[in-house]
C-alpha cells in the first residue's frame, strides 16, 4: 500500500499532468495534479504530499522555482522534484540551491523516475520512523504523552504536574490497564526528581520473603544464596521515586515494614542490624478497593492513610469514551510502524465497534486489539472484520439480569451507585442518570440518601 | 456479458495476435473477439520526438469500443510515449475500459538483435496481461515474478512471469465474479 504517500504533479500542460498521474497511479500511489503554482500551494495547505513534481516553466504569476519556494515555506519537509524540458546548468543549480531534492529533464527514462520516487520514499519512511522512535523515547523519559481529551484525565494530568515536585506519597487507583504506571512516570519525570531513578516493583509478582529482600535488600549471608550485600529497590530509588504496583496484595508483615519506611524513612536490610536511610518518594498503585480491604481487616488502616495522602483515581476507558478514537489512532500509528505495515486508518464501522465495546481491560486491551487488527488486516484500512474477536467477546458476556427487587429499591440503589461514581457530585450524577438536578434532589430526600 | 475485444491500431503485423488472444482467453472468463484494425489517429504522432502519444491512442480506443464491451485491448507497432517519459511498453486506464500494448520495444530488432518470434510472443503476452490487469483495478505488484510487477526496462519484462501471483489472481477473480453478476 503506497497510498499513504500522496504525490502532487504541477504542470500547466494537462496531458503532461494526467499521463504522469496515470502512470504513478498504476504504481499504487495517490496522485493529485495542479495546473499552476497557486493551485499547488493551495493543495499543499490541506494535504501533506510526500513528493511534488513541479514544472520549471509555467505561464502566469509563478514559475516552478517560486512555486517550490512557496511550498517549502509551508512544508519545510517537502521533497520537490523540478521538471524541465530545457536542461540548462544554471536553472539546475538554482533549483538545487533553493532546496529542490532533484532535477529531471523530460522526457525521462521510466526506470530513472521509478528509482527516484522509491529513493525519496525510503528517506521519508526513515524520517517518519525516526519521528516515531523519538516520540517513544520521550514517552519513557518525560511525559506529556498521555493521549487524552477527557476533562477528567486532563484534571488528573494537571494534578500530576502540581504534585510532581512534592515529596508526598501518592496512591493511584484504577482498573487494570488504565495507565497507572504511566501516570506515576508522568509525576516522576515532570518533577524535581526527574534526573534520578524511577524504580518499579510489582508487589503481586513475588512471595513475601522474596518481596522483602527485593524491597529492602539483604546482607551477605542473610539466607542461603545471599553471597554478597545487595541493595534493595528502596536504596536504588534513593533521591528518586519508587513505584509500588499492586500494593493491595502485600502481606501484613510487609505492610508493617512499609509503614515504618514511610514514617521513619529508614529500614534494615534483610539480615542486617544497620539502619539504612533513604529519601525515596513513594507512589503506590492498586486496582483493588483499598478502603474496602481496610474495613475487611485485610489492609492496615494506618498504612492506608499514609499512602493515601494524595489520591489519583484513573477512570476506566468506558467512562471516557471520547478518548477511544484518539487512542486508537495513536496506537495505529505506533504499532503499524513497529510491525512495518502500512495502515491508512480505521474505517467508520470499525471505530463504531471500538466505541461500543466496554473495554474491561481498558487502554491496554485497546492497544492489544489494535495490534491484533493490524496483524490480520489485509487491505491497509482496519475494518470491522479485523476486530471480530472483540465482537465475539462482547456478545459472549452475560446479559444484565434485573435483581428481584421493588422498582423503588432499584432506583434508590442506582442513585447511590451513581453518586458514588461521581464522588457525590449531584449535578454530574443527574446528568448521568438523565434526570433534572431538582428531580434528583427530590429523590434523594424521598429515599433519605445522605449526600 | 459481451466480449473482451482485441484490435490492432495502425499498420500491424499480426503474428503475435493469435498467441495474445489465446492467453487472454485463458486468463479472462469472457468471450474474446477480434475487431477490424483501427486507423492510427493523426493527432497521435509527435514529430519532435518521432514517437506516438499514448494518451491520444487510448482516447481513440475509448471511442472505438463497442457498446457493452467488457474491455478493449489495442495492439500497435508504433513506439509509445507520454510527455514525462521517454517511452512506454503499454498503457491502460486504471479500472477503465481500454488498454494498449506496443510491440515496438518488445522486438529484439529494436535493440539491434536478430528477430526472435518466440521471445516476442512471450513478452507480448506478459505486457497484455499486465495492462489488462490495470483495467481491472490492479496496481503494480511487489512480487517480482508476477506479471503485474513494474517493468521499466526490457530485462525486467523478461525477468517476470507470464502469470498473475495468487494475490493479484484473487483480486481478478473477485472482479470477474461481480462483472458476471455472481455467475462465475
Amino acid at each position: 500500500m503506497k497510498n499513504i504517500w500522496p504525490i502532487l504533479i504541477v504542470d500547466d500542460e494537462e496531458v503532461m499532468c494526467e499521463s504522469m498521474a496515470a502512470w504513478l497511479r498504476e504504481d499504487g500511489y495517490r496522485v493529485d495534479t495542479a495546473p499552476d503554482g497557486r493551485k499547488a500551494v493551495e493543495l499543499a495547505q490541506s494535504v501533506d504530499y510526500a513528493i511534488y513534481f513541479v514544472d520549471l516553466k509555467m505561464p502566469g504569476g509563478m514559475d516552478g522555482i517560486e512555486t517550490m519556494m512557496e511550498i517549502r515555506r509551508r512544508r519545510p519537509e517537502a521533497s520537490i522534484i523540478i521538471i524541465t524540458a530545457y536542461a540548462t546548468v544554471d536553472t539546475a543549480i538554482q533549483a538545487m540551491k533553493e532546496g529542490a531534492q532533484e532535477y529531471i529533464v523530460k522526457p525521462c527514462n521510466p526506470q530513472e523516475i521509478s528509482l527516484l520516487v522509491s529513493r525519496i520514499l525510503k528517506l521519508k519512511k526513515l524520517q517518519r520512523e525516526n519521528a516515531i522512535l523519538r516520540k517513544k523515547l520521550n514517552r519513557q523519559y518525560h511525559h506529556h504523552d498521555i493521549v487524552t481529551k477527557s476533562p477528567r484525565m486532563q484534571e488528573i494530568l494537571n494534578l500530576a504536574r502540581d504534585i510532581a515536585s512534592l515529596r508526598s506519597t501518592v496512591l493511584i487507583t484504577g482498573e487494570s490497564g488504565t495507565g497507572k504506571e504511566l501516570v506515576a512516570r508522568a509525576i516522576h519525570y515532570s518533577g524535581d526528581r526527574a534526573q534520578r531513578r524511577f524504580v518499579t516493583v510489582s508487589c503481586a509478582a513475588l512471595t513475601e520473603t522474596l518481596l522483602e529482600s527485593e524491597l529492602f535488600g539483604y546482607e551477605k549471608g542473610a539466607f542461603t544464596g545471599a553471597a554478597a550485600q545487595t541493595p534493595g529497590k528502596f536504596e536504588l530509588a534513593d533521591g528518586g521515586t519508587i513505584f509500588l504496583d499492586e500494593i493491595g496484595d502485600i502481606s501484613p508483615k510487609l505492610q508493617a515494614d512499609l509503614l515504618r519506611v514511610l514514617q521513619e524513612r529508614c529500614f534494615y536490610r534483610v539480615g542486617g542490624n544497620e539502619e539504612v536511610r533513604v529519601d525515596a518518594r513513594v507512589i503506590a498503585a492498586t486496582n483493588k478497593n483499598l478502603a474496602q480491604l481496610v474495613s475487611d481487616g485485610k489492609f492496615r488502616d494506618d498504612l492506608y492513610y499514609r499512602l493515601n495522602v494524595i489520591e489519583i483515581r484513573i477512570p476506566p476507558l468506558r467512562e471516557r469514551r471520547e478518548d477511544i478514537p484518539i487512542l486508537a489512532e495513536h496506537f495505529v500509528e505506533r504499532i503499524a510502524n513497529e510491525l512495518r505495515k502500512e495502515i491508512a486508518g480505521i474505517s467508520e464501522g470499525a471505530l463504531k465497534v471500538l466505541m461500543d465495546y466496554d473495554w474491561p481491560g481498558n487502554v491496554r486491551e485497546l492497544e492489544n486489539a489494535i495490534e491484533r487488527a493490524i496483524v490480520v488486516c489485509r487491505n491497509g484500512t482496519l475494518r470491522e472484520c479485523d476486530f471480530s474477536l472483540l465482537e465475539r467477546t462482547a456478545s459472549g458476556r452475560e446479559p444484565w439480569k434485573a435483581p428481584d427487587l421493588p422498582l423503588a429499591e432499584l432506583e434508590r440503589q442506582a442513585i447511590i451507585a451513581t453518586l458514588e461514581r461521581k464522588h457525590g457530585n449531584v449535578k454530574e450524577a443527574a446528568v448521568s442518570l438523565g434526570i433534572d438536578r431538582s428531580t434528583l434532589y427530590d429523590k434523594l430526600k424521598r429515599y433519605s440518601i445522605p449526600r | 456479458v459481451t466480449a473482451l475485444y482485441v484490435t490492432t491500431v495502425g499498420a500491424a503485423q499480426p503474428e503475435a495476435l493469435a498467441c495474445i488472444e489465446a492467453a487472454v482467453a485463458e486468463w479472462f472468463p469472457f468471450p474474446v473477439e477480434r475487431l477490424p484494425a483501427l486507423a492510427m489517429p493523426e493527432s497521435a504522432y509527435d514529430p519532435a520526438r518521432g514517437q506516438h502519444r499514448s494518451v491520444e491512442i487510448l482516447k481513440a480506443l475509448v471511442r472505438a469500443a463497442p457498446a457493452g464491451a467488457v474491455r478493449l485491448l489495442g495492439i500497435t507497432e508504433v513506439d509509445l510515449a507520454i510527455p514525462m517519459l521517454s517511452f512506454l511498453f503499454g498503457q491502460a486506464q486504471l479500472d477503465g475500459p481500454v488498454a494498449l500494448v506496443s510491440l515496438c520495444r518488445l522486438r529484439q530488432e529494436f535493440y539491434g538483435l536478430p528477430p526472435d518470434p518466440a521471445l516476442l510472443r512471450e513478452r507480448a503476452v506478459k505486457e497484455v496481461l499486465h495492462e489488462l490487469g490495470h483495467t481491472f483495478g490492479l496496481t503494480h505488484c511487489s512480487d517480482a515474478s508476477c506479471t503485474m510487477s513494474l517493468s521499466t526496462h526490457i530485462s525486467l519484462v523478461d525477468a517476470k512471469g507470464e502469470h498473475y501471483c495468487s494475490r493479484c489472481g484473487a483480486h481478478l477473480a473477485r472482479r470477474f465474479a461481480s462483472l458476471n453478476g455472481g455467475q462465475a
